[in-house]
């Protein structure tokens, strides 16, 4: 494919080519759309269109096992949802794992980041194995810890200092905290990452004046690491509160939100596919989108200009 | 630098940990898939008798097996979305990344947002639609939302890496008197092709990883993915619990990515961070 873009591309070099520079700037703009234009014709197919029709479906009734039953009702379903305290426990329920996960993950990411920074040894040992909860899909990471946990197969129960019965999925909390550690497992790697990135691009004269000066390890840490790594961490932050925002696969897995566990994205997947409610189930879908937004919207907002533009600047 | 002993053996300590958190619930599923159901709760690591019954229950039948089907329709959907979404996100990027036109940001900052994007939010017209249009429980069902979602990943890591590119060789080449085609062929390609595969791993590792589409846009084993159907899973009978089944289908469907991790890893790193970080 890039083959083909390429060459029929290089400016001023096809074979009707008039060398004229204006002529030149349009076929390049043009040039320029067209090949975008798959890329972005797919992405607004999947994602733009059928958000608008999770709006038109959510303002209707729409149940298809009464396929008889229909017709516009305006609001009602978003009445119906917010009225609910299954819906607003959801919520609770994915802004607890969302900001647990992501402030444990910050924390444990951070030290792994610099581990794998100044390590005087062993970096590509932490690296590889850091790699692996990454590479693992988000299904049998859970399974590995729903099994880890379960008293009919798991080793926890035999660990000392824990109860053998501990029924760990027979509880809220006992459930979140199993919840959590899957997800932090899973995905403190792409944080670790990221601050990795950021740590590289710290000049490292600025620590060795620091030192010169008598600065403590832990005041080089905050005085320099952490303003410097703000851009890193912003968008490190960013992706992972969105990401454990859409919390589905662990707990789908692991209590298929027993125990008032549901995350908001398991509800709607109930509503949906479950119970067949496109109406109600719509409305879900679309408040999800809203939250995102406003979380999108907050971070940018609140924390300025740091998070990625990517085609700003020349190269 | 000088480094103390209490440094090294602190440095141990650190790493050792993070070896361990790491590998620990791996090694804990893959002992499981070894285990027979009467010795599967015992809560050893050290599997006391070893069985491949487990592995072997997921392929009898053949074609009706477990997991044969998922496995193929795994493999093909992600190789298929790994290689349309790349091939897209190529030409976008380059033109990113090379021309100038307008609304060069508007297609990286719509990128960015379907990055953001919840795939619940989605997945119930997608549901509709594909109903509608013959497209729910096939392969293309579940391609067009992979590929999709993986578009952006794709740019943005493309665009970073193809920054990067001295596109002037090419010109050069062409004074010296390549066609267009041999200083693409000769003198660009090697330098794109790094980017290209890198994004395609991650692309790869995405699709291979999806649940949500996978379990919401099919219905069957004509194109559940292995993900999907781990999920699925009954025992062969109502009195066996699947346990043993299910840890030896996710050690199957982990070994191929984990092997591809290990190989590719400088890749991966430089990838996951090309596109977030130097943005």
């Amino acid at each position: 494919m890039s083959s083909t873009a390429a060459t029929d591309v290089v400016p001023g070099t096809a074979p009707s080519g008039k060398g004229k520079l204006t002529e030149k700037t349009r076929a390049e703009r043009k040039l320029g759309l067209m090949l975008c234009a798959p890329a972005v014709v797919m992405m607004l197919l999947v994602t733009a269109y059928p958000i608008v029709y999770a709006i038109i479906l959510s303002l209707q009734k729409k149940d298809l096992r009464f396929p008889a039953e229909g017709g516009f009702v305006g609001l009602s379903n978003y009445i119906t949802v917010l009225g609910s305290s299954l819906w607003w426990q959801s919520v609770f329920n994915t802004a607890f794992i969302t900001v647990i996960s992501v402030a444990i993950e910050l924390v444990i990411g951070m030290a792994v980041a610099l581990i794998m920074h100044r390590a005087i040894f062993g970096r590509g040992l932490v690296r590889t194995s850091v790699l692996i909860p990454y590479g693992i899909v988000t299904v049998v990471a859970a399974f590995a810890w729903f099994y880890a946990f379960d008293p009919g197969s798991g080793f926890v129960n035999h660990l000392p200092l824990i109860a053998d019965n501990k029924a760990w999925f027979g509880g809220r909390f006992s459930s979140f905290a199993v919840i959590i550690m899957a997800e932090v497992w899973k995905t403190t790697p792409f944080m670790a990452l990221l601050l990795l990135a950021g740590l590289a691009t710290i000049d490292e004269s600025l620590y060795e004046a620091a030192r010169v000066d008598g600065a403590s390890a832990w005041q080089r840490f905050t005085r320099i690491t952490l303003p410097l790594l703000k851009p890193a961490l912003l968008v490190a932050l960013l992706f992972r509160t969105l990401d454990a925002f859409r919390v589905f696969d662990s707990i789908f897995i692991m209590t298929k939100g027993a125990q008032n566990t549901e995350s908001v994205s398991i509800v709607g997947y109930q509503q949906l596919l479950s119970r067949l409610n496109l109406g109600l189930g719509s409305a879900v879908s679309v408040l999800i989108f809203l939250i995102v937004l406003l979380i999108a919207f907050a971070f940018v907002k609140g924390f300025g200009t740091t998070v990625p533009k990517g085609g700003g600047q020349e190269d | 630098m000088r480094h103390g002993t209490g440094e090294y053996t602190r440095w141990s300590i650190a790493i050792a940990v993070v070896f361990v958190a790491a590998m620990f619930p791996v090694l804990w599923i893959v002992s499981l898939s070894f285990k027979t159901p009467a010795t599967v709760g015992d809560g050893r690591l050290i599997p006391k008798k070893w069985t491949f019954d487990n592995y072997k229950g997921l392929f009898s039948g053949g074609f009706d097996s477990p997991l044969l089907r998922p496995l193929i329709n795994s493999i093909l959907i992600a190789l298929i979305a790994t290689v349309i979404a790349v091939a897209l996100a190529s030409l976008a990027a380059y033109a990113i990344a090379r021309l100038d036109f307008p609304g060069k940001a508007l297609v990286l900052g719509g990128a960015l947002a379907v990055s953001m994007f919840p795939p619940i939010s989605v997945v119930g017209p997608l549901f509709d639609m594909w109903r509608t249009l013959g497209l729910y429980d096939t392969y293309p069902g579940l391609i067009i939302p992979y590929l999709t979602f993986a578009l952006p990943l794709a740019i943005y890591i493309l665009v970073a890496f193809f920054r990067e590119i001295p596109w002037d060789l090419e010109e050069a080449a062409q004074v010296d008197g390549a066609t267009p085609f041999q200083a693409f062929r000769r003198i660009i390609f090697p330098l794109a092709a790094p980017g290209v595969f890198t994004a395609a791993i991650l692309v790869f590792i995405f699709a291979w990883n999806d649940f949500v589409f996978a379990i919401s846009l099919t219905s069957s084993n004509a194109s559940r993915t292995v993900p999907a159907a781990i999920a699925f899973f009954t025992g062969e009978s109502q009195f066996t619990s699947p346990t043993g089944n299910i840890a030896a289908a996710a050690v199957l469907v982990t070994v191929p990515i984990i092997v591809f991790v290990l190989i590719f890893q400088r890749r991966i790193v430089a990838g996951l961070t090309a596109g977030a970080v130097k943005g």
